[in-house]
C-alpha cells in the first residue's frame, strides 16, 4: 500500500542509485565492503598459520574476525543498519543470532559436559 | 526525511510505520525471504553443533590437519567473496535498470560461484579417493554434511540465477522479476556470511594445534 | 535381476494381519464412498476451484482442521487400542496386540497427535482468524500457504500409508538412535516416519515465515503493535518459534536420514558417532514445539474470555509480554527432556531451574484470564466451558511439570507413566481443548451458522471427565514404577487403575462421538442457527465486523484501528457496527490472489518422492525431484498473479449484506 521511507527492505539498495545527492554512492559502499572484507579474511588466514600468536588465543581472535566479516557483509552488501527504516530488519537478524547462539553454546556445554561425565565413548571407535 | 503524511481518507496527519497499514510488495516479499534466510541460518547452526562435537570423533581415521588444503580454501574463499561483491554489482545495474550491466556481471558472478563449486568437488574427490569418505568417521560425516550442505545452496544458487536470467530476458525488469532478484541477492550475499563461518570454524580452527 | 521396485514387494501389504486388513478395508470403503459421492453429484470442478486450488487463507484453515479432526479419529483409535492393551496384558495374559504392532501403535499415536492433529489444529486456526482479525486481505503469500497445507496432507497420506503398505517406525515418536539407526531398524518403518516428517516440516517452516512475515509487516491501517489481538500476539510468538525451531529438526532428521541412507555416522554407535546429539537437537526442536502448539490455544482463550466476559482481556500488556517472554524461554529449557542422560550436576541444575522459571510467564496468563472474568457477566457458553476446564486442568498439570523439573526427582519419574501423564495433563487441556474452544467459536465465522451448543456441552463433559479418568491414575502406576510404553507388565497391582484408564479413555470416545453428532446436528438445523448479523457472539476484534462468511476479500475496504478491540469501539459509537463502508459509487475494484494448483501438484510429486525413497526406487525418485522441480519452473514463469474483483461485485455484496442484516 504505501512505501515508506520509514520501512526498508532487507537488503535494498534502490536508495543507493535513486537519490542523486547521496555521500555514499552504491559502488564506493560494495567496493568499500569488499576491501574490509579481504583485509579481514587474509588476516584471519594469517592468524591460524602464524606461530606469532599466543595459540589458545587464537580461536578467539578467529571467532572475532568472524564476527567482524559478518558485520561488514551485513553493512556494506545487505545494507543492514540501524535505523528507524530498518527497525523490523535488525530486530529479525537479532532474534537469529540468539537462537543460533543458544544452539551452539548450548549444544557445546552439553556435549562436552556429558564427555566429561561419560569418557568411555571414543574407546568404542576403534575400527 | 523522518516524518511523512500517509494518504489515509480525509486524514492528513503523521503516522508511525507501524500503523501506516500493510506494507509494499517488495518489503513484504525482502522480510519474509529475510526471515526465511535467518531459518536457513538455525538449520546451519544445528550442523555446526554437531560439527563442533564430533569433529574429534575420528575414529582412528584421517583428521583435518592432515585432510585440509589452506590454498584451496583461500582461493575458494576469494572466488565466493568477489561473487558476492559482484552479485552487488549486479543488483546496482538492476536498481539502475541497465539491461547489459545486469547479464555481464550476472554471468561474472555464476563464473566465480561455479569456479567456486568445481573447487570444492574437486577437494571431495581428493578426499574420497583417499578413503577420507564420510562413512569413515562420525568427524568426516559432519564435515561433509556441514560444508555439502552450503555447496548445496550455492548450487541452487547457481540454477536459480540461470532461471532469473531468463526471466529478465522475457520480463525485463518487471516488479516481480525485480523482487525475485533482490531475493537472490540477499540469499547470495547470506550464503558467503556461512561461509565466512565454515572456513573459520572448519578450516582455520581445523589445523590449528 | 534387482527388483526395479526397490524394496517393495507383495510382502510388504501384511495380508495375515487381521485387524490392519479390517481397518484398512473399512477406509477404502469410506473414502471410496466419498469419493464416489463427489464424483456422481458432479461436484469436482467445484471442488477443484473453491477447495483444492484456493490460496484463501480462510478456505486453508478449514482445510487444516478437517485434515486434524480425522487424524484425531487416527490418533485415537491407537489410543484406544493401547488402552485396551494395557487394560488386559497384565500377568499370565499377553492380550491382543503382539510387540511389534503395540511398538508401531505408540510410536505412530504420538507421531500423528503432535504433527497431524495439534500442529494442523493450531495452525488451521491461525490461518482462519489471524488475516481477519488483523485487519486485512490474506496473508504475506498465501500461494505459499497452499503449498504448506498440501505438504502436510502429503506426511499425512505417507503416515497412513505404514499401515497398509510395510511398517511404521516402532522407535517412539522420537525415533532416538542407536534403535532408529539402520543396524537395529532394518526396515522401511523409521523412513516412513522421517520422509513424512521432512515433508511436513518444510510445510509448517513456509508458515512460520508466512505468519511472521503477516503480523508484522501486514496490518489494517492504525493498528500499531499495543492494537494488535492478543491471538495474534500469540500466534506471532508462535509462528517466530516455528522459524527459530523446525530448521533445527530438519536439520536433525536429515543427519539420521544419511545416517541409513548414506552409511554417514552421526548417531551410530561405532566410528564417533554420538547418539545423545540427536537427542540433544531433537529436545532443541521439541521443547519450542510444544510452545508452538500451545501459545495460538492460550491466544484463543485470551479471546474467548474477553469476548464471553463482555470486557476488555485483563493485562493486555502482560499478556503480550508474557507470550514473547515464553517464545524466548522456550529455547533455554530443553535438557530437561533428558536430565537422566547423564550431565553433570550443573549442567541439570541450570535447566531445571530455566524449567522452573519458564512457568512464570503462563502463570501470568492464569491470573490475567481470572481478573478477566471477575467483574464481568459471564456467558458460560462451550468455548468458555472448554476455557475453564483448561485452567482448573492444566493448572495440575503444570504443576507436575514443575516436579518432573527438580533434576532429582525427574530420574525417579523420567519415562514413566508420571511423564506420560504430565504431558497429557499440559497438552490435552492446552492445546486440544484450546482448538476446540476455537472450533465453536469460530465456526459460524466459517460457515454461517452456529454449532449446536447442546451436543457442544455435552462433548465437553465427557471429554474433562474421560480425561481425568484416563490420566489420573497414569500418575499412580508412574509413581508405582511402571515404565511408559509397555505392551505387557507383571505387577497385578496396575490392573485395576490401568482398566480405570480404559473406561476413561472410553468416556472420552463418547465425547468425540458427541463432536461427531453435534456437527451432524448443525448441519442439519442450519437454517435454525444461521448467523445473519456476522457477529454471533457480540465479538470485540475486527472478525466479527465481516459477513459470516466473509467474502473473499475480506473486507471492502480496509478498517481504520484506532484502538485494542477495535469492533467494540466502533460497535459503542454512535454510527453503529452496519455502517456501510464507503458509498457504492466509492468502491474500488479489489486484487485478490489467483488460485494455483501449485500446492497439489508440488504435494504430489512430493508424496511421490518420499515414497519412493522409502522403498529404495530411485528412478521413482528421480522422476519426484523432477516433477517438483518442473512444477515450480512453470509457477515461476506464470503471468499473471492476482485476480481483479469489479468494483460492482464488491458493493453488490456488500448492499446485499447491508440489506440482510439491518432491519
Amino acid at each position: 500500500m504505501t512505501d515508506t521511507s520509514y520501512d526498508l527492505a532487507p537488503g535494498d539498495n534502490t536508495a543507493l542509485v535513486s537519490t542523486p545527492d547521496v555521500k555514499w554512492s552504491g559502488l564506493l559502499v560494495y567496493t568499500t565492503g569488499l576491501v574490509l572484507a579481504v583485509g579481514l579474511t587474509a588476516t584471519s588466514f594469517w592468524a591460524a598459520n602464524t606461530s606469532e600468536l599466543w595459540g589458545p588465543g587464537v580461536s578467539m581472535g578467529l571467532v572475532v574476525l568472524a564476527i567482524a566479516q559478518m558485520g561488514v557483509h551485513l553493512v556494506f552488501f545487505l545494507h543492514i543498519t540501524t535505523g528507524p527504516d530498518n527497525t523490523n530488519n535488525v530486530l529479525a537478524l537479532a532474534f537469529g543470532i540468539l537462537i543460533v547462539t543458544m544452539i551452539v553454546t548450548g549444544s557445546i556445554w552439553i556435549m562436552s559436559d556429558l564427555g566429561q561425565m561419560m569418557p568411555g565413548m571414543s574407546m568404542h571407535t576403534q575400527h | 526525511m523522518n516524518d511523512f503524511a500517509v494518504a489515509l481518507p480525509g486524514i492528513a496527519r503523521v503516522v508511525p510505520a507501524s500503523e501506516a497499514g500493510p506494507a509494499s510488495k517488495r518489503i513484504v516479499v525482502a522480510y519474509g525471504f529475510w526471515v526465511f534466510l535467518l531459518s536457513d541460518i538455525v538449520m546451519f547452526s544445528a550442523f555446526f553443533a554437531t560439527y563442533a562435537a564430533l569433529a574429534r570423533e575420528t575414529a582412528g581415521g584421517p583428521s583435518g590437519v592432515q585432510l585440509f588444503n589452506q590454498t584451496n580454501v583461500a582461493i575458494q574463499t576469494a572466488c565466493l567473496l568477489a561473487s558476492s561483491y559482484t552479485c552487488g554489482l549486479m543488483s546496482l545495474s538492476i536498481a539502475a535498470r541497465r539491461l547489459a550491466g545486469t547479464y555481464f556481471w550476472a554471468l561474472v558472478t555464476f563464473a566465480l560461484g561455479a569456479a567456486f563449486l568445481s573447487l570444492e568437488l574437486r577437494e571431495f574427490a581428493i578426499m574420497l579417493a583417499q578413503g577420507a569418505t564420510p562413512q569413515r568417521s562420525a568427524f568426516l560425516s559432519s564435515f561433509f554434511a556441514l560444508v555439502g550442505c552450503h555447496g548445496l545452496h550455492v548450487a541452487a544458487g547457481l540454477v536459480w540465477l540461470t532461471v532469473m536470467m531468463l526471466q529478465v530476458t522475457l520480463r525485463n525488469f518487471h516488479a516481480t522479476v525485480a523482487r525475485r532478484l533482490l531475493c537472490f541477492s540477499l540469499f547470495w550475499h547470506a550464503l558467503d556470511i556461512i561461509w565466512v563461518w565454515l572456513f573459520t570454524v572448519v578450516y582455520l580452527m581445523g589445523v590449528l594445534p | 535381476m534387482n527388483n526395479p521396485l526397490g524394496k517393495l514387494t507383495w510382502d510388504a501389504i501384511p495380508f495375515h494381519e487381521p485387524i490392519i486388513m479390517g481397518t484398512a478395508a473399512v477406509v477404502a470403503i469410506g473414502i471410496g464412498g466419498v469419493l464416489g459421492w463427489i464424483l456422481l453429484k458432479g461436484y469436482v470442478p467445484y471442488l477443484w476451484r473453491e477447495w483444492i486450488t484456493s490460496v484463501d487463507h480462510k478456505r486453508i484453515g478449514v482445510m487444516y482442521m478437517v485434515l486434524a479432526l480425522l487424524m484425531l479419529l487416527r490418533g485415537f483409535a491407537d489410543a484406544i487400542m493401547m488402552r485396551g492393551q494395557q487394560a488386559v496384558a497384565a500377568g499370565d495374559a499377553q492380550g491382543y496386540l503382539p510387540p511389534h504392532h503395540y511398538d508401531q501403535i505408540f510410536s505412530a499415536h504420538g507421531t500423528i497427535m503432535i504433527f497431524f492433529v495439534a500442529m494442523p489444529l493450531v495452525i488451521g486456526l491461525m490461518n482462519f482468524a489471524v488475516p481477519l482479525q488483523l485487519g486485512i486481505r490474506d496473508v504475506a503469500f498465501p500461494t505459499l500457504n497452499s503449498v504448506s497445507l498440501w505438504l502436510t496432507a502429503s506426511g499425512i497420506l505417507l503416515t497412513n500409508l505404514s499401515l497398509v503398505v510395510g511398517e511404521f517406525a516402532k522407535t517412539g515418536w522420537m525415533a532416538y538412535p542407536p534403535l532408529s539407526e539402520l543396524e537395529f531398524s532394518p526396515g522401511v518403518g523409521v523412513d516412513y516416519y522421517l520422509w513424512a516428517l521432512q515433508i511436513a516440516g518444510v510445510g509448517t517452516l513456509m508458515t512460520g515465515i508466512n505468519f511472521v512475515t503477516t503480523i508484522l509487516k501486514m496490518r489494517a491501517p492504525g493498528m500499531g503493535y499495543m492494537r494488535v489481538p492478543v491471538f495474534c500476539w500469540t500466534a506471532l510468538a508462535s509462528n517466530l518459534l516455528i522459524v527459530a525451531a523446525f530448521p533445527v529438526l530438519t536439520a536433525t532428521l536429515a543427519m539420521l536420514l544419511l545416517d541409513r541412507y548414506l552409511g554417514f555416522h552421526f548417531f551410530t554407535v561405532d566410528a564417533g558417532g554420538n547418539p545423545m546429539m540427536y537427542v540433544n537437537l531433537f529436545w532443541i526442536w521439541g521443547h519450542p514445539e510444544v510452545y508452538i502448539l500451545v501459545l495460538p490455544a492460550f491466544g484463543i482463550y485470551s479471546e474467548v474470555m474477553a469476548t464471553f466476559c463482555g470486557k476488555p482481556l485483563f493485562g493486555y500488556r502482560s499478556m503480550v509480554g508474557a507470550s514473547m517472554a515464553i517464545c524466548i524461554f522456550a529455547y533455554l529449557v530443553w535438557l530437561h527432556h533428558f536430565f537422566t542422560m547423564g550431565a553433570s550436576a550443573d549442567v541439570n541444575a541450570f535447566f531445571g531451574m530455566m524449567s522452573m522459571i519458564i512457568g512464570v510467564p503462563t502463570g501470568v496468563k492464569i491470573f490475567n484470564w481470572l481478573f478477566t472474568m471477575y467483574g464481568g457477566r459471564v456467558r458460560f457458553t462451550v468455548p468458555v466451558l472448554w476455557t475453564i476446564g483448561f485452567m482448573v486442568t492444566f493448572v495440575f498439570g503444570g504443576l507436575t511439570g514443575v516436579l518432573l523439573a527438580v533434576p532429582p526427582v525427574d530420574f525417579q519419574t523420567h519415562n514413566s507413566l508420571f511423564l506420560v501423564a504430565h504431558f497429557h495433563h499440559v497438552i490435552v487441556p492446552g492445546v486440544v481443548f484450546g482448538a476446540f474452544a476455537g472450533y465453536q467459536y469460530w465456526f459460524p465465522k466459517a460457515f454461517g451458522f452456529r454449532l449446536d451448543e447442546r451436543w457442544g456441552k455435552r462433548a465437553f463433559w465427557c471429554w474433562i471427565i474421560g480425561f481425568h479418568l484416563a490420566f489420573m491414575p497414569l500418575y499412580v502406576v508412574g509413581l508405582g514404577g511402571m515404565t511408559r510404553r509397555l505392551q505387557h507388565y507383571d505387577v497385578m497391582a496396575w490392573q485395576p487403575w490401568l482398566l480405570a484408564a480404559a473406561a476413561g479413555a472410553v468416556i472420552v470416545l463418547v465425547g468425540i462421538l458427541c463432536q461427531a453428532i453435534q456437527l451432524a446436528v448443525s448441519i442439519r438445523d442450519r437454517a435454525l442457527l444461521r448467523d445473519i448479523t456476522g457477529d454471533p457472539w457480540n465479538g470485540r476484534t475486527l472478525e466479527w465486523s465481516t459477513a459470516s462468511p466473509p467474502p473473499a476479500w475480506n473486507y471492502a475496504t480496509l478498517p481504520n484501528v484506532t484502538g485494542i478491540d477495535a469492533f467494540w469501539t466502533r460497535k459503542q459509537s454512535a454510527t453503529g457496527r452496519f455502517a456501510l463502508a464507503a458509498a457504492p459509487s466509492e468502491y474500488q475494484p479489489i486484487e485478490i490472489p489467483k488460485s494455483s494448483p501449485i500446492g497439489i501438484v508440488n504435494a504430489f510429486f512430493a508424496v511421490v518422492l518420499g515414497f519412493a525413497l522409502i522403498w529404495h526406487i530411485w528412478w521413482m525418485a528421480g522422476l519426484g525431484l523432477l516433477g517438483i522441480f518442473a512444477a515450480l519452473l512453470a509457477f515461476a514463469f506464470r503471468r499473471e498473479e492476482e485476480i481483479k474483483v469489479p468494483a460492482y461485485d464488491v458493493a453488490r455484496f456488500e448492499q446485499l449484506r447491508q440489506a440482510e442484516v439491518v432491519p
